[in-house]
């Protein structure tokens, strides 16, 4: 066990994983001398050397274009999109060409390639520097989605998802980046919880809360100040956004009855949308409320100074359990 | 291979005294794209034969009997898809009538280690990389997205959003540089074609950033045909397409794309110059589309006929006939061989297209993720007892 911030988890996975394999290369904008404007590849041009961490032209297209032409050559790119606003100039070749490749070759192309994106507000940015587009991609058959929630999983998702033979969109919750945690790295890749599993990360009788990616720490800390009030409320951690790991939330609201879903993307549209409404059909008789939402409202994200009212924190969760528990 | 740095931007505002287009747009036209200050050709409209200094060609009779024959066959395929599509059987097609000698030239001169990213109008290249015609039908059929192999044939799926391959195919030649073959035995290379219209997309651009920077080795082979659907060149480009070239640091050449002589050298050389490290090029072959954008088209709306007689005189196919007889390189004999040919591979084009069955249905749900997805699969049963549920109907009768 070690203890490690986010950012140093996913350095070491990527580390890890381009040890393992010589046809892993890193991609994307001030990710090589400077280690990536989050110093999440750090020191990784030094040691790999320029064909392998490529700093590249500051255009998101041609960055995931050349990594599709890449794969097709047989290697595995790993791509960093500065900035969760920064990913849509790349939209058409991950939503046109990454995700609908394999099935235009009828099964003969795979493009094992990942794309990394710094997602989710509360570090004061300007615009276009704290979005959750997450909704987008989990909508686009031929992609995995993917949030890492803590440096264990940084750690091991990301190596996961490069492992992967499918295109994979992971999110990384930039705020945390210095959040640390701990990280066992002795086990094998196969011996870990595969990244398409939800984790239940505290237990509950009374109320499930599902979340992923910056939300589980406030969820957390919701759970907490709930027990307080005597509730006991069971978070689950999704880490798949898709495919969803339906199974985990279905077994979980039999047992409670009651499902609230929080995110920091607006809820219109939004994942929570789509667990609701599986939700409900799947767990129709077990429910003993409706599912409720909590997540940024249907405006653009606000200037930095607002921004704490439009993130979702531990009261406007604490609001929905209460809601959900009046039922 | 040439860079022309001789025609500075005042020629962009030159007014070309050849301009069959000139009485049908009028005056909101802030300029004309000047005409081709150098255009490499090897083969006159005439069929007579012409030496450029920096392309030598030396071809054999039998290569040339050869070519002309890929011609005339790709032709056919064209012209029987398209009739395929007006009695229905195709739900479109999209024609490279016009083009053959672009394709047929630049497509021969790729080695068999060389990679092409294609547009969805390549039949010509399919055809010189060894690709069955019936695999394009089945695209246009509508029975599969492509559905072959690229690595079998070194062929990339026809890509149909505009421009994105050219990102594609500077991608593969990283991955070549990478590979570490550049300039060594298994040298190899990647050309990505494109259009006029596609020139105007961020995709080629940022290409062409890219190929730059790294020096990969990649071939642009634009065809500009001049149209993009109803949209004229003029409405891509206030400069010719191969002078960009040069504002990304690379060499740019215009070649007449209906010498196939011209389009085989200079697509040749370029090929070569990648493989050996020199870096990316940009080929501009400038050609005319004779036929439609595709059968759902109608380019009376926009384009003259005048402009099509004009060109119909610089006829690719005719061009190489005419040198063949000239110089006794073929005889009538050889001539109808090739129109029997011709008329064996349009049956077996139609033969194919009318065996091609339709799909499962349940085929929707393979080949979209390498790794089983539990969604996908939920839903894959739920329509498959959905579809049952007919077939028991169907036996309680």
């Amino acid at each position: 066990m070690t203890q490690l911030a986010l950012a140093r988890a996913l350095n070491a996975g990527m580390r890890r994983a381009m040890e393992a394999d010589p046809k892993v290369l890193l991609m994307g904008e001030d990710i090589g001398r400077l280690g990536g404007v989050f110093r999440v590849t750090d020191g990784l041009q030094k040691d790999f050397g320029e064909d392998r961490v490529i700093d590249t032209p500051l255009a998101e297209s041609g960055i995931v274009g050349t990594a599709i032409g890449l794969a097709l050559r047989g290697y595995r790119p790993v791509c960093e999109i500065q900035f969760d606003g920064f990913v849509f100039p790349a939209f058409d070749q991950i939503v046109s060409q990454l995700a609908k490749m394999r099935l235009r070759s009828l099964g003969k192309v795979a493009l094992p390639v990942v794309v990394r994106i710094p997602c989710g507000g509360g570090i004061g940015a300007v615009e276009h520097h704290s979005e959750s587009p997450e909704s987008y991609f989990a909508h686009t058959p031929g992609l995995r989605v993917v949030a890492c929630a803590n440096p264990s999983d940084g750690y091991w998702m990301l190596q996961q998802a490069i492992a992967c033979d499918d295109p994979v969109i992971f999110f990384e919750p930039k705020r945390q980046y210095w959040d640390k945690g701990e990280v066992d790295t002795a086990p094998g890749l196969s011996e870990v919880e595969p990244m398409s599993a939800a984790r239940v990360v505290r237990e509950g009788t009374d109320l499930t809360l599902v979340t992923y990616g910056p939300m589980v720490k406030n969820a957390l800390a919701a759970a907490v100040a709930a027990e307080e009030d005597g509730r006991s409320i069971e978070v689950i951690d999704l880490r798949s956004l898709s495919p969803l790991d339906t199974e985990a939330l279905t077994d979980s609201v039999r047992r409670t009855g009651r499902l609230v879903v929080a995110h920091e993307a607006p809820v219109f549209g939004a994942l929570s949308a789509e667990i609701a409404a599986r939700i409900t059909e799947a767990c129709f008789y077990h429910l003993e409320a409706p599912v409720l939402r909590v997540g940024g409202f249907s405006a653009p994200y606000p200037p930095s100074r607002l921004e704490d009212h439009f993130l979702p924190d531990l009261d406007r969760i604490l609001d929905a359990v209460d809601r959900a528990l009046a039922y | 291979m040439t860079v022309d740095a001789s025609n500075g931007a005042a020629s962009a505002h030159h007014e070309s005294s050849d301009s069959a287009h000139e009485d049908v747009r009028a005056a909101d036209r802030p300029t004309r794209v000047a005409e081709p200050p150098e255009l490499v050709q090897l083969l006159t409209p005439e069929g007579d034969r012409v030496d450029h200094p920096d392309y030598p060609l030396d071809l054999a009779p039998d290569e040339v009997r050869s070519i002309y024959r890929d011609l005339v066959l790709v032709r056919r395929i064209d012209a029987e898809a398209n009739s395929l599509q007006r009695q229905g059987e195709l739900g479109i097609w999209a024609s490279l009538l016009g083009q053959e000698a672009a394709q047929i030239g630049s497509g021969r001169a790729l080695g068999a280690a060389d990679m092409a990213f294609p547009t969805y109008r390549e039949h010509g290249v399919a055809w010189c990389r060894g690709l069955p015609p019936r695999k394009l039908l089945e695209l246009y059929r509508g029975v599969s997205h492509g559905g072959w192999d690229p690595a079998e044939h070194n062929f990339h799926l026809y890509t149909i959003v505009i421009g994105s391959q050219a990102l594609h195919a500077t991608g593969y030649a990283m991955g070549i540089q990478r590979d570490g073959v550049v300039g060594g035995p298994n040298a190899a290379a990647a050309i990505a074609y494109f259009g006029d219209g596609a020139s105007s997309q961020g995709d080629v651009n940022e290409a062409f950033v890219f190929a730059s920077v790294f020096n990969a080795p990649v071939v642009f082979f634009c065809q500009n045909n001049q149209w993009a659907i109803s949209e004229p060149l003029e409405r891509q480009s206030r400069i010719p397409l191969y002078r960009r070239a040069n504002g990304f640091g690379f060499p740019g050449v215009r070649v007449d794309g209906n010498d196939v002589f011209a389009c085989l050298a200079v697509t040749r050389r370029a090929l070569q110059a990648a493989r050996d490290g020199q870096g990316p090029s940009l080929i501009e072959a400038f050609t005319y589309r004779m036929g439609a954008h595709t059968t759902s088209d109608d380019p009376t709306r926009y384009r003259p006929d005048a402009d099509l007689e004009v060109w119909k005189l610089k006829d690719p196919i005719e061009r190489v006939k005419a040198y063949l007889a000239r110089n006794d390189l073929a005889d009538q004999e050889f001539f109808d061989a090739v129109e029997a040919d011709a008329d064996e591979l349009g049956r077996q084009v139609r033969a194919d297209c009318l065996d091609m069955p339709d799909p499962s249905p349940m085929a929707m749900f393979e080949n979209v993720y390498v790794e089983p997805s539990a969604l996908l699969e939920e839903e894959r049963e739920q329509f498959r007892t959905y579809l049952a549920s007919f077939e028991d109907e169907e036996a309680g009768r």
